[in-house]
């Protein structure tokens, strides 16, 4: 079969290619770096990064945004936590109430944005104070989440061999990617968040269903910020209102990284996965290299960051020029 | 053709938005496998005619049959379900996906609940193939030219079974070979039975394709013909609304300032200047103290010459000379720079700034012109407002007055005051007198013409021949983004542009 270089798949490209880089150099750098160890780790580590980056590719590609994930994290954690601890409802309930109210959150949003065709970042902006205010409404402290089933979830992992294992937090994140995966490219809800990205106007002219697509949108990112909220509760056995201030920045660079365009219309989630990966691998790197600030590894985000947003800009002209 | 053979049958609609008659009782009957023209100026009814047959608007009265059956539309999605395609002058596809998926979108084929992609691909490029084309199915509409995105707009209406393809304005993007291929498919589709209503300004494309015209003007329905039947000539007179049979005992009324002695040097001589894809190369000299008009159909390159003039856009080949100097516009401010000054057509959407006072709105240009670090005082300002509003008799309580409040008549006057006090050298007027009353008009052609008096060039743009006759002492008649030919003095006629905007092109 024939390679096609479609143009717009030059910042996936550019993606896979930065990653490479960052992992050969880490490689050859530094022993014990290309192990399948470290690697698992970038799943473990990232995985509530990753499963809201998945939602956010979605929103990102409808052509909005969603300010509120962060905040979104804490309150599900924080909520989970309190009612387990202080109420002794069982964690499978805990959660799967989060879960919902996490998806009414986000439903909520998306109608607001639609049908007072509100701006996404002022809507979700709301709501990222609110869901944090909330948060503290529910407890001001961290709360510790100790009980035998979640003790047994954390505790559940599959062994990969080479001292490596895969627990249940970074199979959620695979398991929510390739879901993500499948909905993108297999599901008309999928195409049509591509197409209101692209041009919302050709859409509704097309016959799309945009308010429908567009409210799921913002509803799938809200479930997906409480299954985000739910993995770090177990990555950090508690719950904590002050979790995750500024995740929803570091998430939308992982998604710009991961190539898809902020104005929406173009992007993959597979692509948002590598971006995911990039910003682990490079808090990976200044771990091994032990002399560093940690704080650098803002810095090279940031550099990541613009240099993506550099072709992104030369790409949209380069296709406008045609 | 099968004269029975009625696809759409619309019966004295009329539809009336607050303060118009935008429809009254018109009349259109489409038949299968003819191309049916529209035809008429700016404001006949032809774009509201087409949203009330698609379910954008809904009618007052009259009725609407489809096939025979009376039919009623809520939207243009129910359009689609009908049959009925609308393709819009701005493509309305996504121009991140791909072709194929275009063409599918929102009716994906789907194979055990995921969406079947060898299907698409496979069948887009089948339906693509019917137009003869053949393209990369696979790649974003995106990549391709306006042409292109043109035809696959209608493959994808065409997939959707179209009994009736609207097609509004779509050759004014595209040049000539596009234009040749976008014909080819229609008459392709005109032998496959579909009625065609095809919405155009070209009066060449009209006589090349349809069938059949229906004109309309000022909302009314004036009258369908056969296209072989109907003399250029007279679907010019019909859709301006003179009688063809009168044209010679129309005089030369108000025609005093003939005798106008002007020797004026040459300000502006244009060389060959063109813009692919909306102006073909024209020549042009504009003299100081001179009024020139450029008199022409709607789209036939009027404005765009303006805005070639103005640096607006920019050309790809020709020169100006100024002065006898050659100069490049390449922005407005270059062209601000020069002295010249530009009155758009859209008085309210590009001039007037309505919430700003009479004086603000007078002083902008000045102001623009000189920098912000360089503000006018306060008692210049109100001495250049009450200069121009004494000057252009413009009726406003004082000249803190909010635009808004002002009549259309004394708008017109505050943007043309405001392009006055940067005291230009050449002035490009587009339709200065589009939607203000009688009273008005005559007011603000008696300033043109003193305007000219005192050493000024202007270039007069209006889509109403009487005023350009009464304005201009050389008038450039253009069609089709052409210009066709120049009158002066003695020639300067209605019947004689009419008849020039009626001949036939000799070069094709």
């Amino acid at each position: 079969m024939k390679l096609h270089l479609n143009q717009k798949n030059i910042p996936l490209l550019a993606t896979i290619a930065v990653f490479l880089l960052i992992y050969l150099a880490g490689s050859v750098l530094y022993s014990n770096f290309f192990s399948l160890r470290v690697f698992v780790n970038l799943f473990i580590d990232n995985a509530f990064v990753g499963v809201i980056a998945i939602g956010m590719t979605f929103v990102i590609i409808s052509g909005g945004i969603d300010l509120s994930v962060g905040s979104v994290v804490a309150l599900a954690g924080v909520l989970a936590a309190k009612m387990m601890h202080d109420f002794g409802v069982h964690p499978i309930l805990a959660f799967s109430i989060c879960l919902g109210l996490g998806a009414m959150f986000g439903m909520i949003m998306g109608c607001l944005i639609h049908f007072f065709e509100l701006p996404p970042f002022l809507v979700t902006l709301v709501g990222m104070f609110l869901a944090r205010g909330l948060a503290f409404l529910v407890s001001l402290n961290a709360i510790p989440i100790k009980h035998p089933v979640v003790n047994a979830i954390i505790d559940f992992g599959i062994p990969l061999g080479f001292r490596a294992w895969l627990p249940a937090t970074a199979m959620i994140f695979i398991a929510v990617t390739l879901v993500g995966i499948y909905l993108q490219h297999y599901t008309r809800f999928g195409r049509n968040t591509y197409a209101i990205g692209s041009s919302e106007q050709s859409a509704i002219l097309m016959g799309l269903p945009v308010g429908r697509t567009k409210i799921l949108v913002y509803t799938f990112n809200g479930f997906l910020s409480a299954l985000a909220g739910v993995v770090y509760s177990l990555y950090t056995s508690s719950g904590y209102p002050l979790a995750c201030v500024g995740l929803e920045l570091d998430v939308i660079a992982a998604v710009v990284i991961g190539g898809t365009l902020l104005s929406g219309g173009s992007g993959y989630v597979a692509g948002t996965l590598i971006g995911v990966l990039i910003l682990g691998l490079i808090q990976t790197f200044i771990t091994f290299q032990g002399t560093l600030s940690s704080w650098w590894t803002k810095i090279v985000i940031g550099v990541l960051l613009f240099v993506f947003i550099l072709l992104q800009r030369y790409l949209s002209k380069a296709g406008a020029r045609r | 053709m099968d004269q029975n053979n009625v696809l759409i049958d619309i019966k004295r609609v009329s539809k009336a938005f607050p303060g118009v008659l935008a429809l009254d009782q018109v009349n259109l009957c489409l038949r299968g496998g003819e191309v049916h023209g529209l035809m008429g100026e700016n404001g006949a009814g032809k774009s509201t005619l087409i949203k009330v047959l698609t379910g954008l608007y809904p009618r007052d009265t009259g009725e609407i049959l489809f096939e025979g059956e009376p039919f009623s539309l809520s939207s243009p999605q129910e359009a689609a379900d009908h049959g009925l395609s609308t393709l819009y002058q701005e493509i309305n596809l996504i121009p991140a996906l791909s072709v194929a998926e275009n063409i599918y979108i929102g009716r994906e084929p789907m194979r055990f609940g995921r969406i079947d992609w060898k299907q698409i691909n496979g069948d887009a490029s089948l339906a693509i193939r019917k137009l003869d084309l053949d393209i990369d199915v696979t790649q974003p509409v995106s990549s391709y030219s306006v042409a292109i995105q043109q035809l696959v707009a209608i493959t994808r209406a065409l997939e959707i079974s179209a009994k009736v393809l609207i097609l509004d304005e779509p050759t004014s993007s595209l040049d000539l070979a596009e234009v040749a291929q976008l014909f080819k498919v229609i008459r392709k589709l005109k032998e496959d039975g579909i009625g065609i209503l095809f919405v155009t300004h070209f009066i060449d494309q009209v006589y090349e394709i349809t069938d059949r015209i229906t004109v309309l003007r000022n909302g009314a329905f004036i009258g369908e013909y056969e296209t072989q039947k109907l003399p250029r000539i007279e679907l010019i007179a019909h859709m301006l609304g003179k009688d063809p049979e009168t044209f010679s005992l129309e005089q030369t009324a108000g025609k005093t300032q003939q005798e106008k002695t002007k020797t004026g040097q040459t300000l502006l001589d244009v060389k060959q200047l063109e813009r692919k894809g909306s102006m073909m190369a024209f020549d042009l000299t504009i003299n100081k103290g001179e009024v020139l008009g450029l008199a022409g159909l709607l789209g036939s390159g009027r404005t765009e010459i303006a805005r070639l003039l103005f640096g607006i856009d920019r050309s790809h080949k020709g020169t100006i000379l100024l002065d006898g100097e050659e100069t490049v516009i390449s922005s407005p401010r270059k062209a601000i720079s020069h002295l010249f000054a530009f009155c758009p057509e859209n008085r309210k959407e590009e001039g007037i700034i309505e919430d700003l006072t009479v004086r603000e709105n007078i002083i902008l240009a000045l102001q623009a012109r000189q920098g912000i670090f360089r503000p006018l005082s306060g008692r210049r300002q109100s001495e250049i407002a009450d200069k121009y509003i004494e000057l252009l008799d413009i009726k406003t309580p004082s000249d803190s007055q909010a635009v808004k409040n002002l009549s259309g008549g004394n708008q017109q006057k505050v943007i043309i005051a405001r392009w006055l006090a940067t005291e230009p050298r050449f002035l490009i007027l587009d339709e200065p007198t589009r939607g203000i009353d009688v009273g008005a008009k005559a007011e603000i052609q008696k300033l043109i013409l003193g305007l000219s008096e005192d050493g000024l060039a202007i270039l007069f743009i209006s889509s109403e021949l009487e005023e350009v006759i009464a304005c201009c002492d050389r008038i450039a008649v253009l069609r089709d983004r052409k210009i066709l030919s120049e009158l002066s003095g003695e020639a300067i006629e209605e019947t004689n542009i009419m008849q020039v905007i009626a001949s036939k092109d000799v070069n094709q």
